[in-house]
């Protein structure tokens, strides 16, 4: 028996657990994945568009991404979810689009400065051979750009998982907010906020590696 | 030549016997910097023309401005008479839209100091790359033109490398392949060998002579190789301040200079 006042409770530990892995990590990993995979292809679309779009489309996106990264991602996720819940069923989704959005402004920074990072040199080559403007972008510009980028792309990947906590603010029941509810249904927080932190840095950690191992590889 | 004769230069029916190159009341400015004034010259079909002078004298400009990697200020440009960068249009100077100076700039081909191959792709790519997808050639088609050309210029052995892996001599020999895989009939030589260690030259220029004898492409060449300069050109024009001072042939030009600022930049350079 262990006593009811220690600092660390095994059972509650082991109890807590599989709620963590399974139903909260779930969600925070799926949260995770398509918030980025909505962030990687629309922050190069935005990235196009800022390089190559006449100015009087070019000059609106700028101010929205301006606009997107200088407020908070907690103030976009209770705002958006207010004004879409009525039309969209599920929260997750919102907050799935919220961080996929609030991280094209990154992402498309990103692109920016990896389009800008290939040489004029390969422009002229490119006009030297009468390339197309579209096959120019497809074929010569952005292999050259996404290489550049992979490890930043890399890095804001891992800073949004670390920042899908913010989603607990729509009642998201990803990691912490379960971690959450079981300490307030327990009074029995330290296991299950413990856990959820270890299982952040389990994750994050290795890829950071992953992607610094990716970026020697790259340079 | 009698009428039925097929004849390859007279591709753009209407324009035969026009100047090849043609440059009519030339300007370009860099902002307040004045680097082309008024420049007036021709080039004729198979012609090779070596532009020579002190740097800042506006030789690369001229060949940028053919390749319409830059913009021209004010005159016009024909190749083969047809208008390149601009055009009059009821007495207006009007400027061509880029898909139509596209189907001008397929004729030409150009060579970079730099040789700016695409890092991205193999050396078969780099040469593949247009021919597929401006000219519109089977991939098949494309690569077997592309192995001829590699064989010309000594590097089939290669054509699966990356430029990277290669040095600098046999980048610039892939940029001349890649060049010469569109059928250029203009091509353009910018200091080809000034980024290349002394030992490499040589294997670079080698090729050049070849295409020089056994092609009739026009050229328009920036060099600071007198002795190529002499063997290839036709003709050799001297700038200073973007003005021609002093042109001839290149025995003349070279040997006994009138001006005497053409004097004075041959006996610093050679």
């Amino acid at each position: 028996m262990t006593p009811q006042n220690s600092w660390w409770d095994w059972d509650h530990a082991f109890a807590v657990l599989p709620q963590l892995l399974f139903d909260g990590f779930k969600i925070t990993l799926i949260a995770t994945v398509l918030g980025t995979l909505i962030a990687l292809v629309l922050g190069l679309v935005v990235a196009l568009i800022r390089r190559s779009a006449p100015r009087i489309i070019s000059t609106p996106f700028t101010w929205l991404v301006e606009f997107i990264r200088m407020t908070p991602l907690v103030v976009q996720l209770v705002f958006a979810n207010l004004v879409l819940s009525p039309y969209i069923d599920s929260s997750l989704s919102i907050g799935i689009w919220v961080l996929g959005i609030h991280y094209t402004t990154y992402m498309a920074e990103v692109y920016r400065a990896g389009i800008d990072s290939v040489p004029k040199g390969q422009w002229e080559a490119a006009t030297a051979l009468s390339l197309p403007r579209v096959r120019t972008w497809r074929a010569v510009v952005v292999p050259q750009a996404i290489r550049n980028t992979v490890p930043a792309l890399g890095n804001y990947a891992i800073s949004m998982f670390k920042e899908t906590p913010f989603l607990f603010v729509i009642y998201i029941p990803e990691l912490l907010n379960v971690a959450q509810n079981y300490g307030s249904t327990y009074f029995r927080y330290t296991e299950a906020i413990t856990l959820a932190g270890l299982i952040f840095l389990a994750a994050s950690y290795p890829t950071s590696l992953l992607i610094r191992r990716l970026e020697k590889k790259l340079a | 030549m009698p009428e039925n004769t097929a004849n390859p230069g007279s591709a753009h029916p209407g324009t035969a016997g026009a100047p090849h190159i043609e440059f009519r009341d030339v300007v370009k400015k860099f902002g307040d910097n004045t680097v082309l004034n008024d420049l007036n010259f021709t080039v004729s079909k198979g012609e090779r023309v070596t532009l020579i002078g002190p740097s800042g004298s506006g030789k690369t400009t001229i060949l940028r401005l053919v390749m319409t990697l830059e913009e021209l200020t004010g005159g016009y440009i024909h190749i083969g008479g047809r208008p390149l960068q601009y055009e009059e249009q009821g007495g207006r100077r009007v400027r061509i839209p880029d898909k139509r100076r596209r189907r001008t700039t397929t004729d030409i081909g150009m060579v970079f100091q730099h040789f700016n191959l695409f890092p991205n792709m193999t050396v078969m790519e780099n040469i593949i790359e247009a021919p597929v997808n401006v000219m519109g050639l089977k991939k098949a088609e494309a690569e077997a033109k592309a192995e001829a050309l590699l064989d010309k210029v000594g590097m089939a052995w290669k054509k699966d490398a990356r430029p990277s892996e290669l040095s600098g001599g046999q980048q610039q020999r892939i940029a001349i392949a890649r060049a010469l895989a569109m059928d250029p009939e203009i091509l353009l030589l910018d200091e080809v060998t000034s980024a290349l260690d002394p030992e490499l030259v040589g294997e670079v220029l080698a090729v050049l002579k070849d295409i020089a004898a056994e092609t009739d492409i026009s050229m328009l060449i920036v060099t600071h190789e007198m002795q190529f300069a002499r063997e290839v050109s036709d003709r050799v024009m001297m700038f200073d301040k973007g003005s021609v001072i002093e042109e001839g042939l290149p025995d003349k030009i070279f040997s006994e200079p009138e001006n005497q600022r053409t004097q004075d930049f041959l006996r610093a350079v050679l």
